[in-house]
């Protein structure tokens, strides 16, 4: 790992005064910073907290928001909540699987799409609901998952 | 206003501010209230709200009429919304085109008809938002908070009575009596299992193990289609901050963690902007209010695992562990976070307390049923008219709250059930509609009250799927550490699975069942322990829809993929939309002809029946 990287991930780790109880808090941290969790991160950060690589290991693969393979530049997240399942998200999913030709859980090629379900985003009103990045969709349907995909494509 | 940054060094001086806050504010402005909480901002709530800032600059009223953005107000269904005090006119679906009629109206005292509630029922057009039957019916105690304040606003909430409580409880200097209170209130956890909250914390009060006791707010929301937690911590998070503080006071705890969901980033947003103001004016922090009393709040977020609801994990991953739950006891009350006493609550209950210290524990006890006092937030979804969330009494029926309030069906087939509970809840059949909403009914039917999701189930719902649906989820979910859950909650899933593809055989049910109550008597957590929930109180209501699978490989409700088929009708007036959208090019026809779907070719995505504006196309 770079010098560089180490200050950087150095730093993140002092703001949590080196406190082995903020492991999630750092990870978090790291993976906003890159994206997601480069397994050399995850080294040096147990290493710096004096914690065995298995605890990291541990912690890392446990939550589902860590990610130990790079993420693509905008990540869709499909919800599948109880309220989104009923009014079609499932079918919402296969869309954008088809469309982006990856599955659940992939990054396409060229970096620029991560596709992930999420259990439930808590705007049930506006089932079924695709967040990408910040930015919410409401009440989507198979029809406008294209322009989604398009808008993201060409917004960069 | 530099007077009122500054931080309030006695009990005394924060009243003071507070009458000249209630003084300054002329309640004949009229105000635009405009709800943005995450779903209204999805609905569009910000480009509403940028329009409604430039008319008001360009028309230079912006000292004639007010603007506030606050939280979620509840009728998601009609979002983006406006609401005008002091009038309290309700205009629904709101443009950024309208918002310069409203305005124009407003500066001159008037209301636009034209953009009024429409009641679909009679037809009538509706001005006061609380004569809405979606408002009217409900009894908003903690909802009605969110729309007076703007969430980012500390001034706003002590202007509406914000902090008072505890203002009230450090001058009495009785920690005692706001448990006698508590206990009054008979308030009990709104997370889910019901305990009785007063009994809770007395218990906690007295625990002496060590300098250091902890409370923790419990907002790891992780139920699919319960929200009600999200739109508090939005839309009021000093109503989080007052109640945990005044917890902490009652019971001697000495630091308090809110842990919340990573996916809610505009409640975290909200939350830190809180505590910060809270800790600027001294009502948090050392010496709160110049008292001897001093207690902080910090914010630890969950990273996407629902196990960290149950308590003994949420405590494993504040402590930077993996979420695992472990046997209790030790209960956490007794030893939980870093081995210290620990009190967790939920983010409604928290809510309730600075009510509770308000209008007295007697006063709030009359609320609801004998059992079950106070409120309950619920967040009506699904196949519903009036999605969002609605406030009621305890005791009120369940036919009530999805017709009266949720105003029926949202398509044109009938509701045939209404699940509660999330995922360690049941579905109540349509039959049962005239249960009362209390903690023990929903027992007694094979559901939970849970944290308040009421989802909403019509004729297109196949009750199988929806079986499937929350053991995939459990499946998931499952930690791993104990095997009933891990591997009963995989089993489960591929029978249902099994099933749902026409695969069921006659000995599937009678496994089915046995595995259910295996792992409900057996599992270690309460998430092991309620998992088998969602199929037996679908086997026990719906029986005839797994047999149907079964015996006829049939899906009553067209959902199950395999078990269906797509045709079009001769309802088709051949406008060429769904060959255009078929991804698979599995449909044909020409122009004015019936079209046809190749089933060879077929998905079974369903993107035909979702462009047909003529309802041609279905399935079989």
């Amino acid at each position: 790992m770079e010098e560089v990287e180490k200050e950087k991930i150095s730093t993140i780790i002092n703001k949590y005064k080196k406190d082995r109880t903020y492991l999630l808090a750092i990870f978090q941290d790291v993976q906003r910073e890159y994206r997601y969790l480069p397994k050399e991160a995850i080294h040096f950060i147990c290493n710096e907290l004096n914690i065995p690589e298995s605890k990291g290991f541990e912690v890392a693969t446990f939550y589902k928001s860590l990610s130990l393979t790079p993420r693509g530049k905008h990540t869709v997240h499909v919800c599948l909540g109880t309220a989104c399942h009923l009014r079609g998200g499932p079918n919402i999913l296969d869309t954008f699987e088809r469309e982006l030709k990856i599955k659940k859980g992939e990054t396409t090629g060229d970096g620029m799409f991560t596709l992930e379900s999420v259990n439930c985003l808590g705007a049930c009103a506006l089932a079924p609901l695709v967040r990408v990045g910040d930015k919410d969709f409401g009440k989507t349907t198979p029809g406008i998952v294209q322009n989604i995909i398009q808008e993201f494509k060409t917004g960069e | 206003m530099d007077r009122y940054m500054r931080r309030l060094e006695s009990i005394e001086t924060f009243l003071e501010i507070k009458s000249s806050l209630m003084e300054q504010y002329d309640h004949q402005i009229p105000t635009l209230v405009i709800p943005a909480g995450t779903c209204g901002q999805a609905s569009g709530a910000n480009a509403l709200i940028r329009a409604a800032k430039k008319e008001l600059l360009q028309k230079k009223l912006t000292r004639k009429i007010r603007l506030r953005v606050t939280g979620c107000h509840g009728f998601c269904a009609m979002e983006p919304s406006v609401l005008v005090e002091p009038q309290r006119t309700f205009y629904p679906k709101v443009t950024p085109d309208d918002i310069a009629t409203i305005i124009e109206a407003v500066a001159h005292g008037k209301t636009v008809n034209r953009l009024l509630f429409i009641d679909l029922e009679t037809g009538q057009r509706i001005e006061i938002q609380d004569d809405i039957p979606f408002f009217k019916k409900q009894t908003r105690t903690i909802m009605s908070r969110n729309e007076k304040v703007d969430p980012i606003r500390i001034h706003d909430y002590i202007r509406n009575g914000g902090y008072e409580a505890l203002a009230k409880v450090l001058s009495c200097q009785n920690p005692q009596s706001i448990l006698e209170e508590v206990k009054a209130s008979g308030l009990r956890g709104r997370g889910g299992a019901g305990f009785s909250t007063g009994q809770k914390w007395q218990l906690f009060a007295s625990q002496r193990n060590g300098n250091d006791k902890y409370i923790i707010c419990n907002a790891d929301e992780g139920d699919p289609g319960a929200y009600m937690d999200r739109s508090i911590l939005e839309g009021n998070p000093h109503g989080i901050i007052e109640g945990m503080t005044i917890g902490a006071y009652a019971t001697g705890a000495t630091e308090g963690i809110i842990y919340v969901r990573t996916e809610y980033p505009l409640a975290i947003k909200h939350l830190n902007a809180a505590i910060k103001q809270a800790r600027g004016l001294g009502l948090l922090g050392d010496n709160i209010l110049g008292t001897k009393f001093s207690f902080d709040i910090n914010i630890v977020k969950g990273a996407g695992a629902f196990v960290c609801g149950e308590e003994t994990a949420l405590i494993q991953s504040i402590e930077g562990h993996m979420g695992e739950p472990r046997q209790r006891p030790p209960f956490p009350i007794v030893k939980g976070l870093y081995g210290r006493p620990t009190m967790i609550n939920n983010v409604e209950t928290w809510a309730n307390i600075p009510l509770i210290i308000n209008m007295g524990g007697r006063t709030f006890v009359q609320i609801g049923t004998e059992g079950s006092s106070g409120t309950k937030i619920f967040s009506l979804v699904g196949k519903i008219k009036n999605t969002g969330l609605v406030e009621v009494p305890m005791g009120i029926t369940i036919k009530e709250v999805v017709q009266g309030i949720g105003g029926g069906p949202s398509g044109k087939v009938k509701i045939k059930a209404v699940q509660t509970g999330g995922p360690s809840g049941g579905c109540i059949p349509a039959s049962r509609f005239d249960l009362t909403i209390d903690y023990e009914s929903l027992k007694n039917v094979g559901s939970i009250m849970g944290s308040g999701g009421m989802i909403v189930m019509d004729d297109n719902t196949c009750m199988v799927d929806v079986a499937k649906y929350f053991m995939n989820f459990l499946k998931d979910e499952s930690c791993g550490k104990c095997f009933p859950c891990r591997k009963g909650t995989q089993r489960m899933h591929e029978i249902l699975d099994d099933i749902s593809r026409g695969r069921g055989s006659s000995e599937s049910l009678e496994l089915l069942e046995e595995l259910a109550m295996a792992v409900k008597d057996t599992a270690m957590c309460g998430l092991g322990q309620t998992a088998s929930n969602p199929v037996l109180s679908t086997l026990r209501y719906f029986r005839d829809e797994y047999i149907e699978h079964i015996e006829k490989k049939h899906c009553p409700a067209g959902v199950c993929k395999d078990l269906i088929t797509y045709f079009i009708s001769d309802r088709c007036i051949g406008c060429m939309l769904c060959i255009k959208a078929c991804p698979e090019g599995a449909i044909t026809g020409t122009k004015k002809q019936q079209h046809v779907i190749d089933t060879s070719k077929c998905i079974k995505c369903g993107t035909c029946k979702d462009v047909c504006k003529s309802e041609a196309v279905q399935t079989i």
